[in-house]
């Protein structure tokens, strides 16, 4: 067996294991208390992969992803009134929540796509004020500071908590997946050229306002269907907690710390922020603190871990393996016959 | 021969500056076509424009008779013509091979198998697994003339291909611009390096100030009086052998 052949190996098993300990987890930590926390960082891997997939790939940060989760929230709450739609069926509007992601994400993204940098950050966090005025001041249609409650659901709290674990364990799968094959195509190829050299990119045939835009939607699309599970799960949704600019700031130090751009570091810091983040809120349930600890982390992020811990661990890794041999080869300019000699 | 790439009249001011003030320029199909002039004449404008990263004031461009005026980049790529950057401009965080695959038209393994023929040609095929960004500076003009070639574009335009890179490189890279001229790929060429140009170009065309001052083989320029004050007395290199007239 090669070495190929091991590493693949490997990482089958190891994916293996982790689909085990993933499924029994809720068997084994069967108290609601331990299965919340879970049933966030769930959500939150999926929806900080949904982000990577656009953000991460193409390096427009986004601080406008909550308009998309909010939206999935707010879509399922309205329509569900609206229908007078009940119990379990109420999932049957989880496509809706999705839908409404992408069809805001469109405009959005067509205005937004056409600055970089940081005129592209400052027209998102734009559109999301925008759309956390709304909710607040639409009061026939959102409910306005009330909000809107979910249907309810007629199950134990225990399996309410378990349900909802493997409907996001379902959901972060799927946003994995669909990440894994996005940077495995051509379509992530261009996205990471974006990244890279955008004017280059489109020089070399690449459409780049249509590679991002697709990239965006296809983001804000997961997001808005994680949204409304979130807001099931939760029971109701205000404008505060729909567009939440926290939720931003968490998605981008979560993708930051992991590593940004590649697929386990944005999974890898939401199993680190978001149960932290969530115990210190339920523990120091006015102080704030974690939101300070929060904006602590981000600091010693950039000033000692700027590239996350996947590439930064990648990196030790490879220096480890290449001990004693040139960083970059010397310059080879062999003829074709050379080279095939 | 029938003329495959023509600017006809372009000018391009950035402010009260004319970079470019009808500007004509025609390069032959299956030729090799140099650019030169001092610096700040227009040449790399003229290359922005061409390729649509600066929209001409006026004037138009044509490729085989089709007006590809103010088109954006991509489609000027996928029309045929292809560049590469004075300062080289590669994607360093994806592998070199990677960088092949972002201009690929092709399906994954045709793709895969072209851009590997590329990289063999330009003599780097060896480097396909490593990140782009540690290549040397040569290593990575070499790259830029391989991606650009993966599309088999109509029209390769390359500024300063031999620009800050080593003699034996130099040799090298003019080598393999014959033998894809050979192939029949037609050239426009931006170089200061005048040995490299008169040696490789079947025409030269010299700029100055934004407008066309002189154009034809490269022996006829060499000695033509107006491109002597355009470069200020600066040395055009030494006289080559009769059959570049």
């Amino acid at each position: 067996m090669d070495t190929m052949s091991r590493q693949r190996a490997a990482t089958g098993l190891a994916l293996v294991a982790l689909a085990v300990v993933a499924i029994v987890f809720p068997v084994v930590f069967s108290s609601p208390v331990v299965t919340n926390y879970a049933v966030y960082a769930l959500i939150f891997i999926a929806v900080v992969t949904a982000w990577n997939m656009f953000s991460g790939f193409s390096g427009y940060i986004s601080l406008g992803q909550a308009v998309f989760f909010g939206s999935g929230a707010y879509a399922v709450g309205i329509a569900a009134k609206a229908w007078h739609i009940n119990g379990v069926g109420v999932f049957a509007l989880l496509p809706l929540a999705a839908a409404v992601g992408a069809v805001i994400a469109v405009p959005f993204g067509l205005v937004a796509l056409r600055v970089r940098r940081h005129t592209f950050i400052v027209v998102t966090i734009a559109v999301f004020f925008i759309f956390q005025l709304m909710a607040f001041n639409l009061n026939s249609f959102t409910g306005g500071t009330i909000g809107m409650s979910a249907p309810f659901l007629p199950w134990t709290p225990t399996a309410f908590n378990d349900r909802f674990y493997y409907i996001t364990l379902a959901c972060a799968v799927a946003a994995v997946v669909i990440a894994v094959l996005v940077r495995r195509s051509r379509f992530g190829l261009q996205l990471r050229a974006i990244k890279d050299d955008e004017d280059r990119a489109r020089g070399l045939g690449v459409r780049a306002m249509r590679v991002k835009l697709a990239a965006f939607v296809l983001s804000a699309t997961i997001t808005g269907l994680v949204g409304g599970v979130w807001f099931l799960y939760l029971t109701q949704v205000l404008p505060q907690s729909g567009f939440d600019p926290l939720f931003d700031l968490s998605l981008v130090l979560m993708a930051f710390l992991g590593g940004l751009g590649t697929i386990s570091g944005p999974i890898i810091g939401a199993l680190l922020i978001e149960p932290g983040q969530l115990y210190l809120t339920i523990r120091y349930t006015n102080g704030y603190l974690s939101e300070i600890l929060l904006g602590a982390l981000f600091l010693l992020i950039v000033i000692f871990l700027p590239r996350g811990i996947v590439p930064t661990v990648g990196e030790w890794l490879r220096r480890l393996r290449t001990r004693g041999r040139p960083a970059v080869a010397p310059v080879q300019t062999s003829t074709r016959a050379e080279t095939r000699a | 021969m029938t003329v495959l790439l023509r600017t006809d009249g372009v000018h391009k001011a950035y402010g009260g500056v004319h970079a470019l003030d009808t500007c004509t320029v025609e390069v032959e199909e299956g030729s090799v076509a140099g650019l030169i002039g001092p610096n700040g004449s227009g040449k790399t404008t003229l290359f922005n424009v061409i390729t649509g990263y600066a929209k001409a004031d006026a004037g138009h461009v044509y490729l085989a008779g089709s007006n590809i005026t103010n088109v954006s980049p991509d489609k000027v790529f996928a029309l045929g013509i292809g560049r590469t950057f004075q300062l080289t401009r590669i994607f360093a965080s994806l592998t070199v091979l990677e960088n092949m695959l972002v201009a690929s038209p092709n399906g994954r393994a045709a793709a895969r198998r072209r851009a590997m023929d590329q990289l063999d040609f330009v003599g780097i095929a060896g480097h396909h697994a490593e990140l782009a960004g540690t290549l040397s500076y040569g290593q990575r003009k070499l790259l830029e003339l391989a991606y650009v070639l993966v599309a088999d574009p109509a029209v390769i335009l390359l500024d300063e291909p031999a620009g800050g890179v080593n003699l034996s490189l130099v040799n090298h890279i003019a080598d393999r611009i014959r033998e894809l001229n050979a192939a029949g790929k037609t050239f426009l060429i931006v170089e200061h390096n005048m040995e490299f140009v008169m040696g490789l170009c079947d025409r030269v065309t010299v700029l100055d100030s934004g407008t066309v001052v002189a154009s034809g083989p490269p022996g006829i320029i060499r000695t033509d009086r107006r491109v002597l004050n355009a470069y200020l007395g600066e040395d055009l290199g030494p006289e080559q052998p009769a059959e570049d007239e």
